[in-house]
């Protein structure tokens, strides 16, 4: 078993397991806790992959800017003593029934699948300049058009965060 | 030669009625009564007009034969080229008699409504609906066609039904309106068939093309057959069926007697004069048919004329309301009438139609005055009951004498109308048929004999007690008495013959000596027994009943058909017909319905439930749907 | 290409944390779990994106661009999402998503 692989299992259990307790936690601030073990064992998936400016991101957008907002909400919301009531069973069942079929569904479709890499070619530098230099390229994989877009959405979603979450002056 | 005058004889009774009926409570009681019984009045005085210019100035054609004048004719509806309802007025020797009889007895019960009423709750509901009982009668009368005479048919009945049931508050009344209604209903879906299948074989509605004589469409209707009658023979029972209905002949008859229940001047007019003769009418009018294509059809009607007249007869002996003996006494007449009509030939052989006519009148004006006197003693002594009469001549004079009068006629005593009329109805017997001739004999003694019982129990017999001593009525109600107790003495002399024909030539008459003389006879034998056993209060009628028995008791209660009727509609009909059908809609049909409505509402309730609002009720469906949605497509695709 | 590690690995450990995510988003009843849910969700999302980039096409970015946007909207989404609930809760002092039904009626 290669390093690859233990490091793979090690993130892989890792996510699994965190994800289960985000979702079942009666804790909140735990569940949030949580979850952002997932976000950073996934990060580290991206790592594995080489893809350095993504776990970045991952890190710091997600782990750092979400979970934090998460978090901060959290505290406004609920006390941090609060415990969610148990789920009911039969809900719980049914949904755990689905979503098995589902996960089995996919899962089996994922396995008789054979995917075929693309053979004969040479795997480009996933450095950051290299990633700069698409991001901000409007030639062949450019994709200045799509970031313009998600500034602008960014930038309306920021205004709209605060028009909705501000007091009413009256 | 213009007659077209005549179509205000009906509509004047009609204005009256909207006036009176949308303004009744506006107007003053008494108002009402005068503006029904002036519009009546100029009714029959334009009626009177008419009928001496038709006969006497310008019905005859060259030849001396009465015409068939249209004074007025619209189409109404139209169908085909040929087939099409009109409304019109048509006039001719027995429409022209009719409306001088209708408007007559008409007039006269007006005047008497106005006192016998008087103070009546209702007193201009009553005058509305007379009004509409004289205008649909009198457009019956006067129809070109046999679709416009079964639309005034069934007005007719309609006003008849609203004035028996005119006390609504009496449950008898009431009842009584509804049988006189379903019986005569029973009896016109005959009729309407009568009239489809006749209509359907002839392709017309017009009298004046169906009893042409020398058309074709009189010999049409004879080729198609069924049970070995032609069409046109059944077509015409089923129309006589009508008439059987409305004039209450055997075994149609049950509703007449119930039909008292109404205010005695209603039964004057409508169940002693003019509407049960509306059947005689019917078959008056298609008589030529009737005689000429059609004799098997004409037999019927003889046979049953004769049998009710003798049936009606024999149950008016036995009754004790002297209105259900004046009431079974119509029904006897009219069945002489029928039988009449039934027993005549045409042409010259017609004598028994123009005896059938000339009765119709004559008995129209004896029996309305029989009825109105019958009105005066109810009012008078206030009950029915024969029983509880007696002696009356020393009170009512007028009433005594009147009354009178109309015995005299009705049981055919000369120089009486009802002797004249009576006598042709024998002679055309006579000539066809023997058994109906004797049994109209036996009938003309019985006639005699129970009219006398009703007279002498009334006038004679002995002295009641009353409660307040009873008086003479007023003026407005006698005077109506007098004329027609007039118009019964002198009717007879009128010339019938050279009148009213069934071809509209005229028809010699002159009295049969050698049938007359045992007619009179007999009728004389009735009074006499009637004299002995009721003049004196005695104790004979008693034992005569008493040694009569379960015959007398059977007669009594008219021979049970009241009961049979109401065996066979409710016992048979109620039960093993209408109770299965009645499941079947409430239980299957209904159900059904119902079925449909309990499984939409239910499953709609159920549907609500999905639209609940709850978010995760919705994730978890969706998810569900679209893992189904991928199992069906992997599943068909690798298939 | 990652010696020893098939691009299924990837694959499954998306798809169970794809349906670990369906599941918290059904069964939880505070609004902001289930915005973890979601979170869930889209990260399970973007390990698909990356890894069918790095396997198959690794001549290529576009897998780790799109997952890059994916943050970005989900940046966007939590702020919104967030503003909301925080909205929710000033109004009637409760974020468990049974009880939001105003609209319903």
């Amino acid at each position: 078993m290669s390093v690859n692989q233990i490091m793979f299992i090690l993130f892989a259990s890792i996510i699994v397991i965190f994800s289960i307790l985000t979702v079942s936690s009666k804790r909140i601030l735990r569940s949030a806790l949580y979850l952002l073990f997932v976000l950073v064992s996934t990060a580290g998936l991206y790592f594995m992959m080489n893809y350095n400016f993504l776990a970045a991101v991952q890190i710091t957008l997600y782990a750092g800017g979400i979970v934090v907002l998460i978090i901060f909400s959290v505290l406004l919301t609920s006390r941090i003593n609060d415990r969610f009531a148990s789920v009911k069973p039969a809900k719980a069942i049914s949904t755990v029934i689905v979503t098995a079929i589902g996960a089995f569904v996919s899962i089996s479709s994922i396995l008789q699948h054979n995917f075929v890499p693309a053979a004969g070619v040479e795997p480009i530098s996933t450095d950051v300049k290299m990633v700069g230099m698409q991001l901000l390229g409007y030639g062949t994989n450019g994709y200045a058009l799509p970031f313009e877009v998600i500034s602008v959405l960014l930038l309306a979603s920021m205004i709209g965060a605060i028009i909705i979450a501000k007091k009413k002056l009256d | 030669m213009d007659f077209s005058y005549s179509v205000l004889i009906p509509l004047i009774p009609l204005f009256a009625f909207l006036i009176i009926g949308l303004g009744g409570n506006k107007l003053k009681a008494l108002a009402s009564g005068l503006l029904g019984t002036t519009g009546l009045g100029v009714s029959f005085i334009l009626s009177l007009y008419t009928a001496y210019q038709y006969f006497f100035v310008f019905g005859k054609s060259a030849e001396g034969v009465y015409q068939k004048i249209v004074a007025f004719d619209m189409v109404w509806l139209r169908f085909t080229e040929t087939l099409h309802i009109n409304m019109g007025v048509l006039l001719d020797p027995i429409s022209v008699m009719m409306l001088v009889v209708v408007t007559t007895v008409s007039f006269m019960v007006h005047i008497y409504s106005m006192g016998y009423m008087k103070g009546e709750v209702g007193f201009e509901r009553f005058f509305a609906f007379l009004s509409l009982f004289s205008f649909s009668m009198l457009g019956l009368v006067l129809a070109t066609n046999i679709f416009q005479m079964y639309m005034f048919w069934e007005l007719v009945g309609v006003s008849s039904f609203l004035l028996i049931g005119f006390y609504y508050q009496k449950p008898s009344a009431v009842a009584a309106s509804k049988k006189a209604f379903i019986v005569t209903r029973f009896a016109d879906l005959g009729f309407l068939i009568g009239i489809l299948l006749y209509s359907y074989s002839t392709g017309t509605f017009d009298f004046g093309l169906l009893t042409n004589v020398d058309g074709e469409l009189i010999r049409k209707g004879t080729e198609a057959g069924f049970l070995g009658l032609s069409m046109l023979t059944w077509s015409l029972i089923l129309v006589f069926m009508g008439g059987a209905g409305k004039s209450a002949m055997f075994p149609l008859h049950i509703w007449l007697p119930d039909a008292m229940e109404g205010p005695t001047p209603v039964s004057a007019l409508i169940h002693a004069a003019t509407m049960v003769v509306a059947g005689v009418y019917l078959v008056a009018r298609l008589f030529p048919v009737y005689a000429l294509s059609s004799p098997d059809a004409l037999e019927v009607v003889a046979y049953i004329g004769a049998f009710s007249s003798l049936f009606a007869a024999i149950i008016a002996c036995t009754q004790f309301d002297i209105k259900r003996v004046l009431a079974f006494s119509t029904m006897s007449q009219i069945g002489y009438m029928m039988l009449a009509l039934g027993v005549s030939g045409y042409g010259e052989h017609g004598i028994g139609y123009m005896a059938s006519m000339f009765h119709l009148f004559t008995h129209a004006m004896f029996k309305a005055l029989l009825f109105l006197a019958a009105g005066a003693i109810i009012h008078a002594v206030h009950t029915n009951d024969l029983r509880e009469m007696g002696g009356l001549r020393k009170y009512m004079p007028i009433t005594h004498i009147t009354f009178f009068v109309a015995l005299m006629a009705i049981a055919g005593i000369p120089p009486f109308s009802g002797f004249f009329s009576k006598d042709e109805i024998l002679v055309a017997a006579f000539e066809h048929n023997k058994i109906i001739f004797f049994s109209s004999m036996l009938v003309a003694g019985l006639t005699a004999f129970y009219m006398s019982r009703l007279y002498f129990s009334i006038f004679w017999g002995k002295n009641t007690h009353y409660h307040h001593t009873p008086h003479e009525t007023s003026p407005v109600m006698y005077i109506p008495l007098i004329f027609l107790a007039l118009v019964t003495v002198f009717a007879g002399f009128i010339p019938f013959g050279e009148l009213v024909t069934s071809d509209g030539k005229a028809l010699h008459l002159h009295i049969h000596w050698n049938i007359a003389i045992p007619a009179v006879l007999v009728a004389l034998t009735g009074i006499g027994v009637a004299t002995a056993l009721y003049m004196k209060e005695s104790k004979t009628p008693d034992k005569v009943v008493a040694s009569l028995g379960g015959v007398y008791k059977t007669i009594l209660n008219k021979f049970y058909f009241d009961e049979i009727y109401m065996f066979v509609t409710k016992k048979i009909i109620f039960n093993l017909i209408s109770k299965p059908i009645a499941w079947f809609d409430r239980h299957i049909v209904d159900g059904t319905m119902d079925g449909i409505g309990w499984v939409t509402t239910t499953s709609s309730e159920k549907m609500k439930n999905f639209q609940s609002g709850q978010l995760q009720q919705y994730a978890i469906v969706f998810i569900s749907g679209v893992i189904a949605l991928v199992l069906i497509f992997s599943y068909f695709s690798t298939n | 290409m990652i010696e020893g590690i098939p691009l299924h690995y990837f694959l499954v450990l998306s798809t169970l944390m794809f349906f670990i995510g369906v599941y918290g988003f059904i069964v939880r009843k505070n609004l902001i779990t289930i915005l973890m849910s979601i979170e869930l969700i889209l990260n399970s999302v973007n390990i698909n994106f990356v890894a069918f980039n790095k396997f198959l096409y690794p001549d290529q970015l576009q897998g780790m661009f799109f997952t890059i946007f994916v943050v970005a909207i989900a940046a966007a989404e939590a702020s919104v999402a967030i503003a909301i609930i925080i909205n929710i809760y000033r109004r009637i002092g409760n974020i468990n998503v049974e009880e939001i039904a105003e609209l319903k009626h």
